[in-house]
């Protein structure tokens, strides 16, 4: 046997380390009680904004009979009185704790374990531990928010008896691969925090700091260094869309606002990402999509937020990156 | 970004290995040492862990690296492994570079790290299989290996337990279970004795040469306490601030008095006053005195071995000689001189070098 061969057959026998990593986190992950935890406080969050859209939905069905795009207004649609409680606004807000809680200990638990060395003493590329790691995050991620998403999908089918078109359904995945992305971002965030932290609790804290601020507060900071850098004084139509124009782009660098926006957009074929103003009812919903001659379709409304699936994923794969260099770069040892 | 980085590491990797398999066919065992090292250094800054190290381990020998805590003897390790980069020298195993081809040293060579640890919420097969699987075992393959080696290491009873029941010594086992799982030529253990009573170390120790005989290994061993490892190590060496103060048998080691001086035990029958006086009078004596707690029992101190002298003087003057021995200076005592020798060398550097 020639070492070629040799190298080949050793090549096809061992799989790719980083899918045994990937399988073993996995099985880490589905078994454990952080899983079961974030799936039922997950489902208990999304409850009350399914419950308001089927009620919108029922006392205006004979309405909204025949009209396009109903059945995604199941995850658009909000509460009359309270506009927050929408399915994908919660999602926005809660699908960020599903990347924090499956990365935020995923290297420094192996540290102060002590299984770390052990691992990377395996023939294994040290790369394979992150790539690893990162995969089996993104499957229970994915799983989780596809079993939520079907959830709803499968209420609106049996319970009020809409049935979605091929391009809604379309529209409906594209949303999930976004949310997708969106939650790759907070895992692999996460992630960087627990190669660089050394203890779990610090790497959990900040991250749940860094969600805190980003979802409470990153609106009330826009809108003050817009007011401090471009003030609408004089109340002149220039100085006023000035204003906007910086409280929107400052508002934008945070992935929940690119997310939120670019969700809207999918998910209803009438927005475009400049009004984001948010239909409140069913009668709100179907005038706005008589009103335009024709919605968009779903090329037309990925080509409006591609700017922010783009900056999504460069954030990403910078945060990514950023823990691939730094977890390379460290000692075995602590 | 982060994928175009991974691939080009990949072929580089690729690349490194094609050369290491020239290497390889340079490499003939039995003639060269398994583990060998020239002038390996490691850095941290304006520290030096690891200070031009050279070393060489033989095919089959249980090799004792021995020195105080922060030593360098882990980073040697994990130099040898392929896990840490040197900073200046070279090392071979098994004739492979270790930081140009890790994943086929890492094949080759089973490791047991300082406090090692495992997952607490698997059984302890289920850990050491999953070490099996990194080693691209299949699960047929993984299992009988697994069933052999927990029987070995005494752990079957509760192989099924989960890992984080174990206790300090059943996880040292484990871990020795661990590092062989992926059948290696040679073994790294690093501090295996530490953390555990005495009796757990004696059958721990016992555990590991009855491995390596089994196994066929060349081991690398690291510790900090030579007493409890030096009746297993065929060779020692004693490390201390990153330097090989000195390496040898065990007997070498003890044997060799620096000075050449050497202390006699004489036992002497009738009176001890007599033949203190006796002895003392020979030419080369530094000192003489009576042995505390053993009566009729001079110890003598020389600048030579004078053993036959002693004898000659005693039998002249009609003192009868029930006993005469060479005691050997104890090798803890020989392992301290080389600490404090390094020691004052490097002016209590080495406390930092952890």
């Amino acid at each position: 046997m020639t070492a070629a061969t040799e190298v080949r057959a050793r090549l096809r026998r061992a799989p790719a380390g980083w899918l045994v990593v990937a399988n073993k986190e996995f099985g880490d992950h589905v078994t454990s009680i952080r899983f079961v935890v974030l799936l039922l406080i997950l489902a208990a969050a999304i409850a009350p904004p399914l419950y308001f859209a089927a009620g919108t939905i029922r006392d205006l069905a004979p309405q909204a009979s025949g009209q396009p795009a109903v059945f995604l207004a199941l995850f658009t649609l909000s509460s009359q009185d309270i506009p927050i409680l929408r399915f994908d606004v919660f999602v926005g807000l809660l699908a960020p704790l599903l990347g924090i809680a499956f990365g935020f200990d995923a290297v420094n638990v192996e540290r102060t374990e002590g299984t770390l060395p052990r691992l990377v003493a395996q023939p294994i590329h040290r790369d394979d531990v992150i790539n690893g790691k990162f995969a089996a995050g993104l499957t229970t991620i994915a799983l989780m928010l596809g079993a939520l998403t079907l959830l709803v999908a499968g209420f609106g089918i049996f319970r009020l008896g809409i049935v979605p078109s091929m391009s809604e359904v379309v529209r409906l995945l594209v949303w999930y691969l976004l949310t997708i992305g969106y939650v790759g971002f907070w895992l692999a965030f996460a992630m960087l925090l627990s190669v660089a932290l050394r203890r779990a609790a610090a790497s959990a804290l900040i991250a749940f700091g860094v969600w805190f601020f980003f979802m409470v507060f990153w609106s009330l900071v826009a809108t003050l260094a817009a007011t401090i850098l471009a003030p609408a004084t004089t109340a002149s139509p220039e100085q006023a869309l000035g204003n906007l124009q910086l409280e929107q782009t400052i508002s934008r660098l945070s992935p929940a606002t690119l997310y939120q926006e670019a969700s809207l957009v999918l998910l209803n074929p009438v927005a475009g990402t400049a009004n984001v103003s948010v239909p409140g009812s069913l009668g709100e919903y179907i005038q706005a999509q008589q009103q335009i001659s024709s919605l968009h379709t779903l090329d037309q409304s990925l080509l409006i937020v591609w700017p922010q699936v783009v900056i999504l994923i460069a954030m990403t794969v910078i945060a990514f990156a950023a823990s691939y260099v730094l977890f390379m770069r460290q000692e075995v040892r602590a | 970004m982060a994928k175009v980085t991974a691939k080009r590491t990949d072929r580089q990797r690729a690349a490194a290995a094609t050369r290491e398999r020239d290497a390889r066919a340079a490499y003939r065992p039995g003639e060269e040492p398994v583990i060998r090292t020239r002038g390996l250094t490691k850095r941290y800054g304006t520290l030096t862990a690891v200070d031009r190290l050279d070393l060489d381990i033989y095919e089959g020998e249980i090799f004792g690296l021995l020195g105080p805590n922060g030593a360098g003897k882990t980073t040697t390790v994990l130099m040898l492994l392929g896990l840490s980069e040197p900073s200046g020298g070279e090392a071979r195993v098994l004739g492979l570079d270790p930081t140009r081809d890790p994943l086929e040293v890492k094949r080759k060579v089973g490791y047991l790290p300082d406090s090692v640890g495992f997952y607490d919420d698997m059984t302890g097969r289920q850990n050491l299989r999953y070490t099996a699987y990194l080693n691209g075992m299949t699960r047929a393959e993984a299992d009988e290996r697994i069933t052999v080696l927990l029987e070995q290491v005494g752990l079957t009873e509760v192989a099924d337990r989960k890992a984080g029941t174990y206790s300090r010594g059943m996880l040292q086992r484990l871990g020795i279970a661990d590092a062989l799982v992926k059948s290696p030529e040679v073994l790294v253990l690093d501090e295996p004795t530490i953390a555990i009573d005495p009796i757990g170390v004696a059958e721990l120790l016992e555990l590991i040469r009855g491995m390596v005989k089994e196994h066929r290994l060349t081991v690398l061993l690291s510790s900090h306490l030579l007493e409890q490892v030096q009746h297993i190590c065929d060779r020692v060496g004693i490390f201390c601030a990153g330097r090989l103060m000195a390496s040898g048998t065990v007997a070498e080691l003890m044997g060799a008095p620096t000075d050449g001086s050497v202390t006699l035990e004489v036992g002497v029958e009738g009176d001890p006053t007599l033949a203190l006086e006796a002895v003392r009078a020979l030419d080369g004596v530094t000192a003489v005195e009576p042995d505390e707690g053993q009566p009729g029992v001079l110890v003598v101190r020389a600048g030579r071995d004078l053993r036959n002298e002693v004898v000659a003087e005693l039998t002249r003057r009609g003192l009868p000689i029930s006993h005469l021995v060479l005691r050997r200076a104890g090798l803890e005592a020989v392992y301290r001189r080389y600490i404090q020798e390094c020691e004052e060398r490097s002016g209590g550097r080495t406390e930092s070098a952890a």
